[in-house]
């Protein structure tokens, strides 16, 4: 399980160089499986440890074929942990755990230094395996069936929580109760216009007085909505406000806990690989790799990098882009002066020989997400030299069409796609819906939902929320109202 | 991270695995439909693996409608290009706006074979398990049967229970115990001459017997479509019956004018023309019947599938006087299904149903009648004729 003597000596040596480069990382813990466990651990997150639910099961399932078949196969596997965890796949060739314990640091460093990490839990090791203990608990206790249902629902909506705002509830009971008091005062005083305070007319115009009091009654009729105002954080809202027993309430508080700790990953997926295959290109062609490696090493490399028409390869956005980046800023080539040079042959020749590339990538691997790498970093000319498209679906001949290489809307349909990180926004708008206590959710359209799952999803709510749900959203450019009332009443319907 | 934590994380897996193999089966269950029109498993025997998609084993969630959004890729090609790698699709017909749910979306595939599909059947039809009839003649399954004992032996085989008293009365005979003494147990004294193992014999087991006459009629009123749903059902019902009799044997027979006895090869793929009598196909299942399989030792089925387009109300008479006379006294359930078809006047259904009124109840509910208007009917179909477990 640990690692060879060998693989140790030079877990030692590439630590030691990538820390000289300037990464900072936790200690990282190495652990060597076989391909059985790795992909068991995979299958659950990274974790070792985690409740039982079927759907880790068939994340097995898939990966265990992928490997059988010869279709992919994992190479390593890192957690956000203090220390981290790292895990090598037993049988590689010392070129290649070379290059992933390289590409590990990599991670390890993004871990640490990465704002959006800053929050996570690092300590997730031992509190996955805390809710491990408590959900099989439940399920000795009520029931496995019963149990998995609960979970499936909870899980199905995952996604929707707030990581980026706070969930704090606006206004305090005492602001309110001021609120309404003057509220009173103010309807007293109109009531009772021969006021003995001769001053008041002036102090307070009746038209004044017909201002505020309009402006009262806004601030708390907006109070008395539930929620006050809309809320993105479903599960939040349905911790707070569902009818749970109390190990619902702990199961949907373990996998929102989890969702927080896990989200960070999935919005800097680009920028976190681009930045691990930075750093194991880096070492491994400036410092580890053997001759006798190279060829090896190139086809590995490449395979990570691998291009697809279907979709954007995130290790090669990441490491291209970074280079990009650091190339451009070794040359100068940015600022008001770089953007108004339109003439071809000084842009090719443009050096300025500023060398701040190297610092300008770390600044980006501290404080850039996926998005923003992406909005602020992608250029024309990178989209050119990358051959970049946008394809759309073609329903008359059934096939994906390659629609579009203006630079324009590749940067527009790939910052759609990394918006609220590929999560449709979907926010609880009303509690109390009709005031029969149905839930009102509202979807800020950024496309058209899929049908078949919008259905199950809202099926799943209800579980949860046990009255109606409904979701305002919009198909084909109307707008229209999903409402599950139950397994049997299903309505969509236009909303005016 | 210590030892306990693997031990735990592979008990968990093996408890997620089992899990979802149930949910898996609950899937297939659901979608039998689809499942048993799959050409996949026509023809197929045993235990030979079908690789299967698994629809609808997921976490459902709110997502953007790819097909409506698009993506970015990368590589060559000019604008209006279609993507490399795509299959080709026939262009979706009418209705737009029903993207996403096709079918070749799934999960997972899984492979499984004839027989657990065919179980599947039965659980979901509930289909009762078949009666046996008739005297058990010969055909048979070799089955073991512990039938001797002997004093050498693999230790597998050791008869603990006969060992052991062989002990005690030994030891009995011997003076080392005695058992009218109180308090004295038997000392735990084994020896060689003590062991017994138990032996082995493979005996042929006499089963019933029971044969299938399948009858299709192959005139030029019967299109593809309907060859297909026949062969598909008739296909199932084979396998169904298959799991009931070991040694089942079928009898294929396809009928236009004239009815002929072929193979199973034959007939799961002939396609034929010409006119309709049914009496012809009738009249050779019972000449079957007589020359082979006397219906005193033989449990009988005969299955006919037609369109119901028969050539002349003669041969419709004659039809009936067959049945009556000696296919329906003879048999343990005459099966009719009446495919649908564009072209067939289907009125033999209607036939068979007025003649058979003066029949007495127990013969007249050995005919079954069903009819199948399209591949999903074919279950319903199957249940029709199964149902009644005779």
């Amino acid at each position: 399980m640990d690692l060879t003597p060998e693989l140790m000596e030079w877990q030692e040596k590439i630590k030691k160089v990538a820390r000289d480069e300037g990464l900072d990382f936790f200690e990282t813990i190495f652990y060597l499986l076989p391909y059985s466990y790795l992909t068991e651990i995979a299958s659950h997150g990274g974790f070792p440890v985690r409740y039982p639910h079927w759907h880790f099961g068939l994340e097995h399932e898939k990966l265990k074929r992928s490997y059988e078949w010869g279709m992919g196969k994992i190479y390593e596997l890192v957690i956000n942990n203090d220390p981290c965890h790292a895990y090598l796949l037993e049988n590689n060739s010392t070129m290649e755990q070379k290059l992933v314990i390289a590409h590990v640091y990599g991670h390890c460093d993004f871990f640490k230094n990465n704002i959006y990490f800053a929050s996570t839990n690092r300590r997730m090791m031992d509190d996955m395996a805390n809710h491990a203990s408590r959900v099989d608990s439940y399920i000795r206790r009520y029931g496995a069936a019963d149990v998995e249902r609960f979970i499936d629902a909870c899980l199905s909506i995952q996604d929707h929580i707030s990581p980026l705002e706070s969930t704090a509830i606006t206004t305090t009971p005492a602001e309110e109760l001021e609120t309404e008091e003057e509220l009173v005062r103010i309807i007293k005083r109109k009531a009772n216009p021969e006021n003995p305070n001769y001053m008041d007319i002036f102090l307070n115009s009746p038209e004044y007085l017909d201002f505020r009091k309009k402006q009262l009654e806004e601030k708390l009729s907006k109070e008395q909505k539930f929620p006050p105002k809309p809320l993105k954080d479903i599960l939040y809202f349905l911790l707070l406000h569902a009818p749970l027993k109390k190990w619902q309430e702990d199961i949907l508080y373990i996998i929102r806990k989890e969702r927080y700790y896990f989200i960070p990953q999935g919005f800097t997926k680009i920028l976190n690989e681009g930045w691990a295959s930075y750093w194991h290109f880096k070492l491994m062609t400036e410092q580890f790799l053997e001759s006798s490696e190279f060829v090896n090493f190139g086809m590995d490399h490449s395979g990570t990098l691998a291009k697809s028409p279907y979709q954007l390869n995130p290790y090669y956005l990441g490491f291209t882009l970074l280079h990009d980046v650091e190339e451009r800023w070794n040359r100068g080539q940015f600022g008001p002066e770089w953007e108004d040079c339109s003439t071809m042959f000084e842009r090719n020749s443009w050096d300025k020989k500023l060398g701040l590339g190297r610092e300008k990538i770390f600044e980006i691997r501290s404080i850039e997400n996926d998005y923003s790498f992406v909005d602020k970093y992608l250029t024309e000319d990178y989209c050119d030299k990358h051959k970049m498209f946008k394809y759309n679906f073609d329903p008359q001949s059934g096939q994906w069409v390659l629609s579009d290489r203006s630079f324009e809307s590749i940067k527009n349909q790939l910052l759609e796609q990394l918006a609220n990180f590929g999560i449709p926004h979907i926010v609880v708008q009303d509690g109390n819906y009709k005031n029969r206590g149905e839930l009102y959710l509202l979807h800020h359209h950024e496309g058209d939902l899929r049908q078949d799952y919008a259905w199950d999803t809202l099926e799943n709510i209800a579980y949860i929320w046990r009255r109606p749900v409904h979701l305002e959203t919009m198909v084909d450019g109307k707008a229209k109202l999903y409402s599950f009332i139950d397994g049997d009443t299903k309505e969509l319907t236009d909303i005016s | 991270m210590s030892n306990i934590q693997i031990t735990d994380m592979i008990r968990s897996g093996e408890r997620e695995k089992k899990r979802l193999h149930q949910k898996i089966k609950e899937k297939i269950k659901k979608n039998l439909k689809q499942y048993i029109s799959d050409e996949s498993f026509v023809g197929r025997r045993g235990k030979k693996l079908v690789r299967v998609p698994i629809y609808g084993l997921r976490l459902p969630r709110f997502v953007v409608d790819d097909k409506k959004q698009g993506g970015v890729g990368q590589g060559e090609g000019e604008v209006g290009q279609p993507l490399p790698g795509q299959r080709p699709q026939k262009p979706q017909k009418g209705k737009g706006g029903k993207a996403g749910n096709e079918a070749g979306e799934h999960e997972i595939e899984i492979d499984v074979n004839l027989d657990e599909m065919v179980d599947l059947i039965g659980e979901v039809l509930e289909l009762p398990n078949v009666e046996e009839k008739g005297k058990k003649v010969c055909i048979s399954t070799k089955k073991i049967r512990w039938t001797n004992l002997r004093k050498t032996g693999p230790e597998a085989t050791l008869d603990i229970r006969r060992t052991i008293t062989n002990s005690i009365i030994r030891n009995i005979v011997e003076g080392n115990f005695d058992p009218e003494e109180e308090g004295s147990f038997p000392p735990i004294m084994i020896e060689v001459d003590d062991k017994r193992h138990k032996v082995w014999d493979e005996i042929l087991e006499k089963k019933a017997n029971a044969v299938i006459i399948a009858m299709m009629d192959i005139s030029g009123s019967m299109g593809e479509e309907q060859k297909d749903i026949v062969r598909t059902e008739m296909f199932w019902i084979e396998s169904w019956l298959k799991r009931q009799y070991d040694g089942l044997q079928i009898v294929y027979i396809v009928h236009d004018t004239q009815a002929k006895i072929v193979d199973h090869e034959t007939f799961y793929r002939i396609s034929e023309g010409g006119g309709t009598n049914i009496s012809s196909a009738y009249s050779l299942c019972q000449e079957v019947i007589k020359a082979h399989y006397p219906p005193a030792d033989w449990n009988i089925y005969p299955f006919h599938f037609s369109d119901g387009d028969n050539w002349s109300s003669e041969d419709d008479a004659l039809c009936v006087k067959i049945l009556k006379e000696y296919l329906l006294p003879n048999c343990n359930q005459f099966s009719y299904a009446q495919v649908t078809s564009k072209w067939g006047s289907g009125k033999f259904k209607e036939v068979l149903e007025r003649s058979m009124q003066d029949l007495s109840e127990k013969i007249k509910s050995r005919l079954v009648i069903s009819l199948v208007k399209n591949k999903e009917a074919i279950l319903e179909s199957i249940k029709d004729f199964l149902k009644s477990g005779k």
